[in-house]
């Protein structure tokens, strides 16, 4: 009886929600996600205008159709190592809300796979330790044919206030994994 | 109509009349008998109340109609006009404001807070009202003291001419309908003294003719009076349609009239309008004149082509001729009715554009200037010569565009500075000390965008040097000054920037108490040397405060440092000038407009650079043998002059090879020279700038980002931010003291 009322649960807030859509990409071979009413576009890479004196992750600003939008090499953020750019790279662009304001996200990815559903009922919780990335940047681990995909949780991973302090240090510190969650 | 965009409408019209009122009411203090000012004062007071009124905000009515009242006495002169009144209606007005933002802006009922305070006010407003009421006890007042105003303005005139003149003819019926004659002489003499009457019974005709039921007689009144108008008028109110009324004003009232038709607010463009407004036409005879002015155009349009009927006569000289009015006043009426059509005229070539709408072209002109851009650069890839001609006119009416795109935001700088005479007037009476304050360069333009943010800065500044700068009274006298201070707000243009200065002649910045106080603090060491300009920038540093005491106006050392950043936010810097004893004077140097300057794009390794052209001064390259000289320092000879510089490809970590050739640019910056070595010169560039977004918020070096013809995109560099970067690397690594001291 429960566990019907739970089922049913799940559905409406997927339907309330529509969150169950998720992009999914691979980033240095392993498999992400990240819901898609969070994305606005995807373009190929190109024409990327490196900016000094930034930490490493912020691989530079693109020209977005008269708008200037950073790009984010999410490697680096969770601390890997670059992956060289193919002819595959993509940049997802999202959107980000920080303070009331939405600001446009670049974030390079190797491969652009495909639009999945993910049920709520498939959704695991992040696991303590052992994702090799910051928990709070997990908001789950969606179960896709028996493997499972990170989806990240994008308000932090982007979070736009963390990368301007971060932008403060500056130089070419790698990732700070010391900053608090 | 949509009730919300007229509120909206409302809004803004009452925050400009406030802004009006305050103004009008500052000029006031200073020029009591600034008959327009007052006129102004109660014109904005006059029309709150009436667009209140419309949207049934009756809060604000009620208030407002107070304050209208006593308005209208100090019109009239009967209130003076003193500094505890204008505080009174300062205050007044404040209370309006709050009216409105609470009721109409945000929709509610004013907090009790508000209550009390404007009940405060009323009783205040009403001290002025005392003893005095609506018009029946005005006349009655009037009764006592017949000979008052009209005598006294009549400068010397004939008493016999200073009487109103009443042409009375009864109509037969007057008696039929149960009317006294007599009883309506007897009420007249209430308003003031009858000084002669005549009968005319001219109009008796023989005995045997004469009805007994009818009256004959007319009357000629001299009548000595200071009720207007209409209230003489009023008398006759019963008798109204069955007599023939014509009251001629005192000759003495018709400077007054004229004064007062030249007073009216300058909206009404029709004769009969003004003629009644400023009471010398009461609105029966105004109706009276036109019914026989569209009778005369009947019988004129009636005769039929044979005849020579004369053309209808205008208005005005109907009045004339019908003795309703003398011919002065008509005159006067007809030239405040010609000087209010011009203004009209004058008026409809401004538009009220929203500021979106502006906003939007100026970003649309920001993208054709983008695209015309690349098409240059392709018609010059293609050598088609006819093509890299169309494409060059092309970019100089594109420029023309951006250039009176721009101008259309901008706005002079005097209606912000006006905003301080009311600030120096409270906050110096919160002192106790007398300070005026001077206004210069007040047209000065500049972006609205920069204007709106410069507010805040400048009103730390002047209570600042109010506070501290300013000293008091009796030292002043001590020091031989004149106990009134000054604070003068100036503003000027100056190579592609404005500045703006905010002076006082105060007791000036003290050097070694700044110096002792920043040593105290740690933030100089004892034995490092300064300029005077370093030790007078550490009053921008957060928590200092020279001040002896805390005040409510300064100095918690809050403000300064708020007000470096807001400035350095606008891409502005900020300096100061001092001489102890003499005064101290406080220039911002901000950016014309935030949105397309001139740059010079430069190149290092593959990156793009835009450096604002005004800060270039030249370039030079950098010759091999120079080249080889500063592999381990970074100054030259330029001219015999050390010209430090900055090896961009170091600073931003380029990496590649190094180009062939390297060049020098030259910037200079409020008096500092220094030098960028870079690979590539590529000449002027057009440069919409582009916000580069927070993430970007804390980058030192580069203010923005702008996009080439090409599509990519090129950083802007912060010229006075990156020098002061590098001052502050070396100061930190290397003992170069001297070239410290040489970029300072």
């Amino acid at each position: 009886m429960g566990a019907i009322i739970q089922a049913e649960q799940h559905q409406l807030d997927a339907g309330e929600e529509g969150h169950n859509q998720y992009l999914t990409f691979l980033l240095g071979g392993e498999m992400f996600a990240i819901p898609i009413l969070n994305i606005k576009e995807i373009i190929e890479y190109g024409s990327l205008t490196t900016v000094p004196m930034m930490p490493e992750f912020i691989r530079g600003v693109i020209n977005l159709r008269g708008s200037v939008v950073p790009v984010v090499d999410l490697t680096v953020r969770f601390g890997r190592q670059t992956t060289p750019v193919t002819k595959r790279t993509c940049i997802v662009i999202i959107e980000i809300e920080s303070d009331g304001d939405k600001q446009d996200v670049g974030v390079v990815v190797d491969t652009v796979n495909e639009v999945l559903e993910i049920p709520r009922a498939e959704i695991e919780r992040a696991p303590s330790f052992g994702a090799k990335i910051r928990a709070d940047f997990i908001s789950g681990m969606g179960k896709i044919a028996g493997k499972f995909v990170v989806i990240l949780n994008v308000n932090h991973v982007l979070s736009i206030d963390e990368m301007a302090m971060l932008g403060q240090v500056g130089g070419t510190e790698p990732e700070m994994m010391a900053l608090p969650a | 109509m949509n009730m919300d965009d007229a509120l909206q409408t409302f809004l803004i019209e009452c925050r400009e009349l406030l802004q009006a009122m305050e103004e009008a009411l500052l000029n006031l203090e200073s020029e009591p008998d600034d008959k327009e000012a007052i006129g102004a004062v109660f014109r904005a007071a006059h029309t709150i109340k009436g667009s209140a009124g419309l949207f049934g905000l009756d809060t604000i009515v009620a208030f407002t109609h107070v304050a209208e009242n006593v308005l209208d006495k100090v019109r009239n002169g009967e209130v003076p006009v003193d500094s505890n009144l204008i505080a009174l209606l300062l205050s007044s007005g404040d209370h309006i404001a709050i009216l409105v933002e609470q009721i109409a802006g945000q929709g509610v009922e004013p907090d009790e807070a508000t209550c009390a305070a404007g009940e405060a006010l009323l009783q205040q407003l009403k001290t002025y009202l005392a003893g005095e009421g609506q018009g029946v006890q005005i006349t009655q007042s009037s009764v006592t003291q017949p000979h008052d105003a009209p005598l006294q303005s009549s400068g010397g005139g004939l008493v016999g001419s200073d009487t109103w003149h009443i042409s009375l003819r009864f109509g037969h019926d007057v008696l039929k309908n149960g009317m006294d004659p007599l009883s309506f002489l007897r009420y007249l003499a209430t308003l003031g003294e009858i000084v002669s009457v005549t009968t005319l019974p001219d109009a008796m005709p023989l005995a045997e003719q004469m009805d007994p039921e009818c009256c004959y007689l007319g009357f000629e009144i001299d009548f000595r009076s200071t009720a207007d108008k209409t209230m003489i008028e009023g008398v006759f109110e019963f008798v109204r349609d069955d007599c023939n009324l014509r009251i001629l004003p005192p000759h003495s009232r018709v400077t007054e009239y004229i004064q007062l038709i030249n007073d009216l607010p300058e909206d009404k463009v029709r004769l009969g309008d003004i003629l009644i407004n400023s009471g010398v036409v009461t609105q029966k005879e105004l109706d009276e004149m036109l019914i026989c002015q569209a009778m005369r155009s009947c019988i004129a349009e009636d005769a039929q082509s044979g005849e020579h009927v004369p053309p209808v006569p205008p208005l005005g000289e109907i009045l004339v001729q019908e003795g309703m009015v003398q011919k002065e006043l008509v005159d006067a009426a007809l030239g405040k009715q010609k000087q209010a059509r011009d203004n009209k005229a004058q008026e409809s070539r401004y538009i009220r554009v929203h500021a979106d709408k502006l906003d939007d072209l100026i970003n649309l002109v920001g993208e054709l200037v983008i695209a015309s851009a690349s098409a240059a650069l392709l018609s010059q890839r293609s050598r088609d010569t006819m093509l890299h001609e169309a494409t060059s006119t092309m970019s100089r009416l594109v420029e023309e565009i951006r250039d009176g795109a721009l101008q259309l935001r901008m706005v002079p700088i005097g209606e912000t500075f006006n905003r301080f005479h009311r600030v120096v007037r409270d906050v110096s009476n919160d002192l106790g000390k007398e300070i005026g304050l001077e206004i210069g360069g007040a047209e000065t333009e500049l972006d609205k965008s920069v204007v709106e943010k410069i507010g805040d800065p400048l009103m730390h500044l002047v209570r600042n040097s109010m506070d501290h700068g300013i000293e008091s009274a009796e030292l002043r006298q001590q020091r031989g000054k004149s106990a009134k201070g000054t604070v003068r707000l100036n503003a000027f243009h100056e190579s592609g920037s404005i500045v703006i200065e905010v002076g006082d002649d105060g007791g000036g910045l003290n050097r070694d108490k700044l110096l002792a106080k920043a040593i105290e603090r740690g933030l100089v060491g004892p034995n490092q040397s300064l300029t005077d300009q370093e030790v007078y920038a550490l009053i921008f540093e957060a928590g200092f405060s020279t001040a002896d005491a805390v005040t409510s106006i300064s100095g918690r050392g809050v403000g300064m440092d708020v007000v470096r950043r807001n400035i350095e936010a606008l891409r502005g810097m900020i300096e100061i000038d001092s001489v102890q004893g003499v005064g101290t004077t406080i220039r911002i140097r901000l950016p014309l407009t935030l949105a397309i300057i001139d740059g010079f794009l430069l190149g290092v390794g593959s990156a793009s650079y835009v450096v604002p052209l005004d800060m270039v001064m030249e370039c030079i390259e950098l010759s091999e043998a120079e080249r080889q000289e500063t592999r381990e320092r970074n100054y030259i000879n330029l001219r015999g002059t050390v010209l430090p510089f900055i090896r961009l490809r170091d600073h931003f970590r380029e990496q590649g090879k190094a180009g062939r050739r390297e060049n020098i640019v030259v910037v200079q910056y409020a008096g500092q020279k220094a030098g960028l070595v870079v690979d590539e010169l590529m000449g002027e560039f057009q440069t919409v700038i582009k916000p580069l977004g927070k993430i970007f918020g804390n980058l030192r070096g580069v203010s923005g980002s702008t996009i080439l013809g090409s599509g990519e995109v090129a950083l802007i560099l912060d010229v006075p931010a990156l020098i002061q970067r590098s001052v502050n690397q070396e100061a930190k690594s290397a003992g170069q003291e001297k070239l410290v001291a040489l970029l300072k």
